[in-house]
């Protein structure tokens, strides 16, 4: 048992209890259902999302948790068939109301995929394609100016900045990935969604997007999907389990893994299933 | 054992045996437009105009430039038309619309070029009773639109659903990451489809019959017939006169020559753009 060595063993569900009752959340889910023409993917999800933590979604393979996180904002309208029962609420407002603009949410609520997927353009134009097209930005120095800090933030300002204007595509796997969180942060978003992140990353450009989720949770929630449970144990303050399409356990990371309420949890946390 | 690897290199016997017969007709036709028209091509034969029959020397000048204007009147109007067509088709994919521009694009591109020329004429000549190189290039932009439609259509198919996620998740609308990031990403592509296209009306000569016509003086005015390489080739190529049928070789040379520049140039945009959409 490598990774519960590093986590205190003593967290009562008491505990949980109280924490997430500090601060109004930043998300706020109750009785989500969602299909695929009639086939229903998520039964009945309620659960709420501090504000600067960073919330790990575990679970095997189609258990639902990626189309949970895109549920969070309505990156799942442009499927198909595609259909949400339930209140999400982002501030306490509902994100599926009618008079929602759908630009609007996503500019506040940033995604990074689980493939990197940066445009074909330069490294520079990847990062101010978001201020560009919501016009972020009044002077050509304002917009150099936020490329810069978003790079930094993204902590490949120094491996980039002489070659700002060559191809995206040039850069390593780890590298593209960090772009894209870049690319993410320079709109400023409240919160962060990133969808397995680093499941395509050797280890050190894993460690180094991990290091990264650390120092960006001051700034942001952080809402992580991913299939390797070391890594949820390692970044995240909260973890959801999920199994089936349904919510199994939440709780505080260091209680589920190493004091899970629930049997099916267990299993999955210790490697016995999944 | 033994009997598989007959086989095998029997069939690949047949595949390369095929390679040939498909490439002799190119090379015979190389052959024999470049030995023939090298005789007739010179500098004037791109600076001079025709001159009448049995004066030696003269050129095509005026029917190159006719070419030339043709061709960049048929993409002036085809290459928006076709470009937004492919864009319809790859963002409503699967709806029944889409399915049928898809149905008559590739009806469009099987029409016979000469029923072309003659609809063209129909609404483009005889309403002004004038033939035109306004028509002439609206001939060839009909051509056009079903070929790029569906190299655009196709290409845009191509690019990861990816990026275009990336771009609605930055807070782009739908058009939005069309234009400006699955498009682009899909330009090196499309921009070998346009030349390929436009490679391929340089060489019509049906639909420019009935619309463009020919003209034996020098004219860049869009509104008056306009001569063309194609045209001029046929005309001189059926005439009596020695002269003459060395002055269509020389066309016909000229002719390929473009295609083969076009064929280049798609490469070459290709390769250079290349570098900024594959990794």
């Amino acid at each position: 048992m490598l990774l519960t060595a590093t986590l205190s063993p003593t967290v009562s569900v008491a505990a949980d209890a109280k924490a997430t009752h500090a601060e109004p959340p930043k998300i706020d889910v109750s009785h989500v259902n969602f299909y695929y023409g009639a086939h229903r993917v998520l039964h009945d999800i309620s659960l709420q999302i501090q504000p600067n933590q960073v919330t790990a979604f575990i679970g095997p393979s189609g258990c639902g948790k990626s189309t949970f996180l895109r549920s969070l904002n309505r990156m799942n309208d442009i499927v198909p068939g595609a259909r949400v029962e339930g209140r999400v609420l982002v501030d306490g407002a509902d994100i599926y109301a009618p008079s929602v603009d759908v630009v609007a949410l996503r500019r506040k609520v940033g995604m990074v995929f689980q493939k990197s997927n940066p445009f074909p353009k330069s490294i520079f134009e990847n990062v101010a394609y978001g201020l560009r097209i919501n016009r972020m930005t009044g002077s050509k120095d304002e917009l150099r100016g936020r490329v810069e800090a978003s790079l930094k933030s993204a902590a490949l300002w120094d491996e980039v900045k002489d070659r700002l204007h060559a191809s995206a595509l040039a850069l390593s796997g780890g590298q593209q990935q960090r772009l894209c969180i870049a690319r993410a942060l320079a709109i400023e978003p409240e919160i962060l969604l990133m969808d397995e992140p680093a499941s395509a990353l050797d280890p050190i450009a894993t460690q180094r997007i991990e290091e990264l989720i650390y120092q960006l949770k001051s700034r942001y929630t952080i809402v992580i999907v991913t299939h390797n449970m070391q890594q949820a144990a390692r970044v995240s303050d909260t973890t959801a389990f999920f199994w089936l399409g349904k919510l199994v356990e939440y709780g505080r990371t260091d209680r589920i893994f190493t004091a899970p309420t629930e049997k099916l949890t267990e299993d999955y946390v210790t490697g016995r299933f999944g | 054992m033994l009997r598989r690897k007959l086989v095998s290199s029997l069939f690949v016997g047949f595949c390369g045996a095929a390679v040939i017969l498909a490439l002799i007709p190119l090379a015979m036709i190389l052959f024999f437009v470049v030995s023939q028209g090298i005789r007739a091509l010179n500098v004037d034969f791109f600076t001079h105009m025709p001159t009448p029959v049995g004066e030696p020397g003269g050129g095509m000048a005026n029917s190159i430039v006719g070419t030339l204007i043709l061709t960049a009147l048929g993409s002036l109007m085809a290459i928006p038309i076709g470009v937004l067509s492919g864009v319809y088709m790859s963002e409503y994919a699967g709806t029944r619309f889409a399915s049928a521009i898809r149905f008559a694009a590739d009806t469009l591109n099987g029409v016979p070029s000469i029923v072309i020329g003659v609809f063209t004429y129909g609404i483009a000549v005889l309403p002004f009773k004038q033939f035109s190189a306004l028509a002439g290039g609206i001939a060839l932009g009909i051509m056009m639109i079903p070929i790029i439609a569906r190299t655009t259509e196709e290409l845009l198919l191509l690019v990861p659903g990816t990026m275009r996620e990336g771009a609605l998740a930055l807070g782009a609308t739908r058009a939005r990451a069309v234009f400006t990031v699955v498009l682009p990403a899909a330009a090196p592509g499309i921009v070998t489809g346009i030349v390929l296209a436009l490679a391929r009306i340089a060489g019509e000569t049906a639909p420019l019959l009935f619309t463009s016509f020919n003209n034996r003086f020098f004219s860049t005015n869009v509104t008056q017939p306009i001569s063309s390489l194609t045209v001029q080739v046929f005309t001189y190529a059926i005439s009596p006169y020695e002269d003459w049928h060395r002055q269509a070789w020389a066309g016909a040379l000229v002719l390929v020559g473009i295609v083969f520049v076009c064929s280049l140039l798609a490469r070459f945009a290709t390769r250079k753009m290349s570098g900024f959409t594959r990794s």
